[in-house]
């Protein structure tokens, strides 16, 4: 048995490291918040060979896992980093599995964009495939698909503002490919500038349709909740730092105030929740290669754990530093801003949690049954 | 990551699964700690140890398997797997047992250790004390050295698991209190049958009693019964406490405290499997059991590597407790009033807090890894340096 990551894992981490320090990203992440354009990091990342990282050799890409791709999402997550990668990775993932060489390989490459129109897969209370609604708790019915066209409309899709092609999931669990030109696609919110999400409309968009096998269009939901997990870890890990350094340097009453229990205590939950986010993280990460059919489990809980992980700590950095913690010119709302979005999108950690729930019911059920 | 198997643990899991299909249905079921059915669970424990299942870390000269912490996971895995109950000594075998093994005299070894890896003897830890359970080091037992080098000991012990059953004591005591209060402690074997020892049930929220409180009245020790140096029994006592987080951090499992075992309670109310805030409230606990069991795997790494467990695992032992209160709270609220007292699991809304503050309360554990993982400044102390005796002055005028 071994559950730590291996020496070449470890390196991908310290090079993804490395190839983002080269941008002050954080500090273009509040000046983005003004208006102003936020730095293009494809062809860094094109260079390190992200957009390929899922994809098989054969069609130009790196072959690696999850994993892996958490991993680099972890360090994008540590710097706020804007890179399309939420949306690109789960769709050349799909148009790998479904053997689609030709649209996949500029993909891998990085020539070419693409981003996942997701859609939730059916759960224990519900067999439909659902989207997340513009607006409220209701899900809404993922797009349809009848003679070689798409019919539907997707909110909050991550990166799909400038994407090349789209791989949308359907209400039968199947996915289709299709230009994006041939969709409307309306950018949303900027609460994080560094997070680049669209409302996607398709009217009777003509597209083909993948040859997957089931499960896949799945799995692609689960490693996106795998890959916004690991994004919050990152940034758990800078905001637990941040958080430590100014306790200890930081005085009151004659004492520096990390020695205080309250803020002590405070701290090391921060601490614990990144701990257990990271151990899910590794679950996760394992589940995916050699025990899939555990994979919704895992995924759904690492999401959950490193979403709530996320939210407590943004707020805990933001009450370490007092007042300063609030204000614009300080990175801790920043941190703030990407917690309170992510816990909204991709059916949102609240769902995350139901899923838990759900599967773990299911499987009792079964085993009662048996 | 791999969680695996090698071709080695492989075969050695075959053995373990091959030796307990073989003699399963000499377990005991029960779990009480009743005097009938506490023989019955020591007779147990001393089957696993003829198997070689009972102490598997411990080195083979003193009656172990002399395997690694991997191999006892498989142990606890298969034992679990199997349906039959572990060994009944856990704090000594898994606690006491490897302290002696680490500072006692080869004498100590060869006297102890075999009787009570088969159960045979039975041993209790008197550490805590009324006034002594955080700050541990404030013990006032005392221990007092008589001109034929043989000991006498006065004071009060608490929290005491499997007194009434123990044959003998591992114990805290002052012998210097005239030294700042961690320089003065020695550690003591107490024979619980010697004069002057009384054992008195600790009756808990639930109504039973799994602890008890310990008084010595001027028992008599022989000499050499000190393990360590004298006035060295505090790095004794945390070689203890480091075998205790081990234990607890990766013992919840075997509590049954599980996700999967909480999800079928939420069967008996097919309603409730369906109730959007049930659901949540489950999926919270359940991922953080499974956090649990995921941080069990990166410790175990850690340790088959040769690293020490640091103080990490105490977080573990934070999540655990936190995790079972509120997973008894949510099954309560599914199964209504007679919850509390349901015997699956009634015990987790009446002894979890009680345990929140066993093994290290929560705020202690919390203040542990915020000074030692995260290198937080301590709260300023008002004892350091000083003689315990003078600090228990100043504490009697402070309270007067």
């Amino acid at each position: 048995m071994n559950f730590a990551l291996s020496d070449e894992q470890e390196f991908l981490k310290e090079a993804a490291r490395g190839t983002l320090s080269r941008v002050a990203t954080v500090e273009a992440a509040r000046e983005a918040l003004d208006g102003a354009p936020l730095p293009d990091l494809w062809p860094a990342a094109v260079e390190a060979g992200w957009p390929g990282l899922l994809v098989s050799e054969a069609n130009g890409g790196a072959d690696l896992s999850p994993l892996e791709a958490m991993l680099v999402f972890e360090e994008l997550g540590r710097v706020l980093a804007s890179v399309p990668l939420l949306g690109h990775l789960p769709a050349t993932f799909l148009l790998d599995r479904a053997g689609a060489a030709d649209a996949v390989a500029p993909l891998a490459a990085g020539e070419a964009r693409a981003a996942y129109v997701p859609a939730r897969p059916p759960t224990d209370l519900s067999d439909d495939w659902t989207v997340d609604p513009a607006l409220g708790l209701t899900r809404a019915p993922a797009p349809s698909f009848a003679d070689g066209r798409v019919t539907g409309t997707v909110a909050w899709v991550p990166d799909a503002p400038g994407a090349d092609r789209l791989v949308v999931v359907l209400d039968d669990g199947r996915a289709a490919l299709l230009d994006a030109a041939d969709a409307r696609i309306e950018p949303a919110t900027v609460y994080d500038a560094t997070r680049s999400l669209g409302h996607v409309t398709f009217a009777a968009a003509p597209a083909t349709l993948l040859d997957l096998e089931p499960g896949d269009t799945a799995a692609a939901w689960y490693l996106a909740q795998a890959l916004i997990g690991a994004e919050a870890v990152g940034a758990v890990d800078v905001a637990l730092q941040t958080s430590v350094a100014y306790a200890k340097e930081r005085h009151t009453f004659g004492r520096a105030i990390g020695s205080y229990q309250a803020v002590k205590h405070e701290l090391v939950e921060m601490l614990r929740g990144l701990d257990n986010a990271r151990s899910l993280m590794y679950y996760a990460g394992w589940a995916a290669q050699d025990k899939p059919d555990e994979f919704p489990l895992a995924a759904s809980a690492f999401r959950l754990a490193a979403g709530k992980a996320f939210d407590h700590a943004a707020r805990a950095q933001i009450s370490v530093h007092g007042g300063i913690g609030a204000t614009w010119e300080h990175d801790a709302p920043l941190y703030y801003r990407r917690a309170q979005l992510s816990r909204r999108l991709l059916g949102g950690t609240a769902g995350a949690a139901d899923r838990v729930a759900g599967e773990l019911i299911t499987t009792a059920r079964a085993q009662a049954a048996a | 990551m791999d969680l695996n198997d090698t071709p080695e643990l492989a075969e050695y899991r075959a053995k373990v699964r091959a030796w307990l299909e073989e003699h399963k249905h000499e377990s005991p079921a029960s779990r009480d700690d009743d005097d009938e059915t506490v023989a019955a669970r020591r007779r147990w424990q001393r089957r696993l140890a003829e198997g070689g299942l009972a102490a598997v870390t411990w080195p083979a000269e003193y009656g172990g398997a002399g395997l690694g912490p991997l191999h006892q996971v498989v142990v606890n895995q298969e034992i679990g797997r199997a349906g039959v109950l572990g060994i009944f000594d856990i704090i000594g075998v898994g606690m006491l047992g490897p302290t002696l093994i680490a500072h006692g005299s080869e004498e100590q070894k060869q006297r102890y250790l075999g009787p009570m890896l088969t159960a045979d003897e039975v041993w209790c830890q008197l550490f805590s004390e009324p006034a002594a359970g955080s700050d541990l080091a404030g013990v006032q037992t005392r221990a007092k050295q008589q001109p034929d080098g043989s000991w006498r000991l006065s004071g009060q012990k608490v929290w005491t698991t499997n007194a009434q059953h123990a044959a003998f004591g591992l114990l805290l005591a002052r012998t210097n209190p005239d030294v700042p209060k961690h320089k003065g402690l020695t550690m003591f074997v107490v024979p619980m049958d010697a004069e002057g020892v009384t054992v008195r049930p600790l009756r808990q929220i639930s109504g039973e009693a799994h602890f008890n409180e310990v008084f010595l009245d001027d028992v008599p020790l022989a000499a050499g019964a000190e393990v360590g140096p004298v006035d060295g029994g505090w790095g004794v006592g945390l070689t203890t406490l480091m075998f205790e987080r081990v234990t607890i951090g990766l013992g919840g499992e075997g509590f049954g405290w599980r996700a999967d075992r909480f999800a079928h309670a939420l069967l008996d109310d097919e309603a409730c499997t369906r109730d959007p805030e049930t659901r949540h409230r489950f999926g919270e606990i359940a991922t953080e059991f499974l956090a649990l069991r995921f941080t069990g795997y990166r410790m175990l790494t850690s340790l088959q590597r040769g690293q020490v467990p640091g103080a990490e695992g105490a977080l573990a032992k934070v999540t655990t407790i936190r995790a079972a209160i509120a997973a008894g709270d949510l099954i309560c609220d599914v199964l209504g009033p007679d919850g509390l007292s349901d015997e699956r699991f009634g015990e987790l809304v009446s002894d979890m807090p009680g345990l929140k503050s066993a093994g290290g309360t929560e705020e202690i554990l919390r203040n542990m890894v915020g000074e030692r993982v995260l290198g937080l400044p301590p709260e300023p102390r008002l004892d350091k340096g000083i003689p315990f005796s003078e600090l228990r002055a100043k504490e009697k005028e402070a309270v007067a």
